[in-house]
């Protein structure tokens, strides 16, 4: 296995841990989506959109807000896919 | 062999960086002391970043207010389980410590006159209860994050080292009792560090997520918790959570009150509109504490909705579409990110969701941690202190009064950060040498996870956990559920001593880091559940189906028997009892009351 990018995956996914509990949820779903290791295409957008201040990114992947960053767009889109389910609400763990 | 473990010495080590945390280091590093703070994330990621309501003064920029004012209400708030002496203390020190804020930098929202502007607040009044008064100060709805930033620039000017992405395993203490500092591990690492100090201070934040409906951000586990009970010191009136009615199921993320404001309705599995039982004339917008008993009754009387049955729903499904892009905006987004359903076409799941912890490790006003003792009932523990969520000192009581709890850090941050510098003048120069058993109990923890086979699953036991806690000792209580609910609790705990994770890796092992803080949310659930069980009465945001509101206990609260702070020591599993303090510093105590709005 690639081991820096697995090093890269791993610290990526501590800094998921946000301030806010709407940016923790979603970016767990989006862990849920996504393979073991990160490409380094993924990693590299995941990281832009980490930097951000919690209340930016919240207001970034609740639609307020858009950045002038396509790709970090387009990631906060696949966040935003809702994850409808008919009887049961998401679970927060 | 055994791991290694690299000792560094610092005059003070300081456990977490949100609002606390940041505020005691500075006073520690401009008085030149070096001082070391740790921390899981980013300061300015932190959960004190949420806070938006406020922090209280009673500067009485917009009208005449006062301290004693504040003081009362704070008092009120508490349902008199407060401590008379720590309340007047934050009241009357929350001038200072605003000022010092908006001399840090912080960008308060202001009046044309330049000074301060200051909004209303639920329970904040003037002249002892008779109305409303403007006390809250804020920077737009952002007044945590903007408050973090003010003091975390002021660290960095002033040298305060941060340890980022490190997370505090134990307490060390010595033969004496005294603190000695913590072990600690570098999360890029994998590796183990002692912060071998004269100055412990624990700013670690609440425990938030040992609920399955919770507002609090994943980082918030009650790590201080967890190392505090571990090394005998015993966690103060923790059977005390603030909880909201409206919480996404599943989700926690909070739906405002405002949604009832504009006609939402809160009905059962039936359909039926079940205020209207409970509350006839205010029915969806009784006041918290009845919308959520309501809510919690339906529940465990078999109307919740969904397969298992365990939440309502709130409903503006017959509001027009226009009103609800209109007035509700950031409310349908919620609902569709983390209920799945587009409020405008279907209801949303919501149930009671914890928020805010009341109780803690126990302090004075000083910030000094203290224990029963042999002589007194606070006895200060040598070189520990506690200050924010994780402290109770105690101002909060039994329920605590909206931004009171940015007011809270502030003052009792600064307060131990003051005393400890007072402390470290007078103490030797060279640091107590550390005990031979200095590093046994995190090696021992450390050695167990690692071993482990045929183990329990870290989040299966956690979500048994948060579970257990929701059903058992949320926000509306009862006697047998209690009762089932302490026997749960203990089985949990078992499990939670048995985790195995799959993956040993050094670098960045989250999996690792999640086992680790289980450990820490156990202690904070098993304190819950037993306190919780134990207090048989109602006061503040404690209420027992089995301890109503009569005449000769309003409000089920007990004075004769109850008026006292509970304390729950990890070693076998015990409460003690010690009393309130009622006697303010410097005004006439408070009198009981009923506590009525």
């Amino acid at each position: 296995m690639n081991e820096p990018r697995r090093i890269r995956t791993e610290r990526l996914r501590w800094a998921s841990r946000r301030a806010l509990l709407e940016n923790d949820l979603l970016l767990q779903r989006f862990w849920q989506s996504q393979p073991e290791v990160l490409d380094d295409e993924t990693a590299s957008v995941l990281e832009r959109l980490l930097a951000l201040e919690d209340h930016d990114l919240w207001e970034l992947l609740s639609g307020r807000r858009e950045t002038d960053d396509p790709a970090v767009n387009e990631l906060v889109a696949l966040l935003r896919q809702p994850a409808v389910q008919e009887c049961e609400p998401s679970t927060g763990d | 062999m055994k791991p290694k473990v690299t000792v560094r010495k610092f005059d003070a080590v300081i456990v977490g960086a949100g609002g606390a945390g940041l505020r005691a280091a500075i006073q520690l590093s401009e008085s030149g002391f070096k001082t070391a703070v740790l921390t899981k994330v980013f300061p300015t990621r932190s959960h004190t970043v949420a806070a938006q309501g406020g922090v209280a003064a009673s500067l009485g920029n917009s009208e005449e207010d006062h301290w004693h004012w504040h003081m009362y209400d704070t008092v009120k708030g508490s349902d008199w389980l407060g401590d008379q002496d720590a309340i007047e203390f934050m009241c009357r020190k929350a001038n200072e410590v605003v000022i010092e804020l908006e001399h840090y930098g912080m960008p308060f929202d202001r009046l044309d006159n330049g000074r301060i502007y200051q909004r209303p607040f639920g329970g904040h009044m003037s002249n002892f209860g008779e109305k409303p008064v403007r006390r809250s100060c804020a920077a737009a709805d952002r007044t945590g994050h903007a408050m973090l930033h003010a003091m975390y620039q002021r660290n960095v000017k002033a040298n305060t080292q941060f340890f980022v992405e490190w997370m505090a395993l134990d307490l060390i203490r010595d033969q004496e009792g005294e603190v000695l500092g913590v072990t600690a591990l570098e999360m890029e690492t994998g590796e183990l560090y002692a912060f071998h100090a004269k100055a412990t201070i624990f700013a670690t934040g609440g425990a938030g997520r040992i609920f399955h409906s919770s507002t609090n951000a994943f980082i918030n586990t009650g790590d201080g918790l967890g190392m505090a009970a571990r090394a005998g010191i015993p966690l103060e009136d923790m059977e005390f959570w603030q909880f909201h009615p409206t919480g996404v199921a599943g989700a926690g993320v909070l739906i405002t009150e405002g949604v009832r404001g504009e006609g939402g309705i809160l009905r059962n599995s039936q359909g039926e509109r079940f205020m209207e039982r409970y509350a006839p004339n205010a029915k969806d917008l009784a006041s918290r504490d009845v919308v959520s008993r309501a809510m919690v009754t339906e529940i465990n009387e078999g109307r919740g909705c969904g397969p298992n049955k365990d939440y309502v729903l709130l409903d503006i499904t017959h509001l027009e579409p226009d009103v609800i892009m209109k007035r509700l905006p950031g409310i349908r987004e919620i609902a569709i990110q983390f209920a799945g359903v587009d409020p405008i076409k279907a209801p949303i799941p919501v149930v009671p969701t914890c928020h805010y912890q009341m109780g803690g490790i126990p302090t004075n006003y000083h910030g000094q941690v203290v224990v029963p003792g042999k002589r007194t009932q606070n006895e200060i523990v040598p070189g520990f202190y506690a200050a924010g969520e994780c402290a109770c000192a105690s101002v909060h009581g039994a329920n605590r009064l909206g931004t009171n709890s940015l007011l809270d850090l502030l003052v009792f941050g600064k307060s131990a950060g003051e005393t400890a510098v007072e402390e470290l003048k007078k103490s030797p120069k060279a640091h107590k040498d550390l005990p031979a058993d200095a590093f046994d109990r995190t090696l021992e923890r450390l050695n167990r996870l690692n071993t482990q086979k045929d183990g329990a699953n870290v989040h299966e036991t956690r979500l048994a956990m948060q579970r257990t806690m929701q059903k058992h000792a949320g926000v509306f209580r009862f006697a047998h559920l209690l009762k089932e609910g302490v026997e749960k609790i203990l089985e949990v705990q078992k499990a939670v001593n048995q985790t195995e994770i799959k993956d040993k890796s050094m670098v960045f092992n989250t999996a690792r880091i999640e086992a680790l803080e289980l450990d820490n949310m156990i202690e904070a659930a098993v304190a819950t559940m037993v306190s919780a069980e134990a207090r048989k009465e109602s006061r503040g945001a404690h209420v027992r189906d089995d301890c109503p509101d009569t005449p000769e206990h309003p409000n089920g609260r007990d004075d004769d028997n109850w008026l006292k702070h509970t304390l729950w020591f990890k070693e076998g599993n015990r409460l003690e009892y010690k009393s309130v303090n009622l006697r303010p510093l410097t005004v006439d105590t408070i009198p009981l009351k009923k506590r009525a709005y």
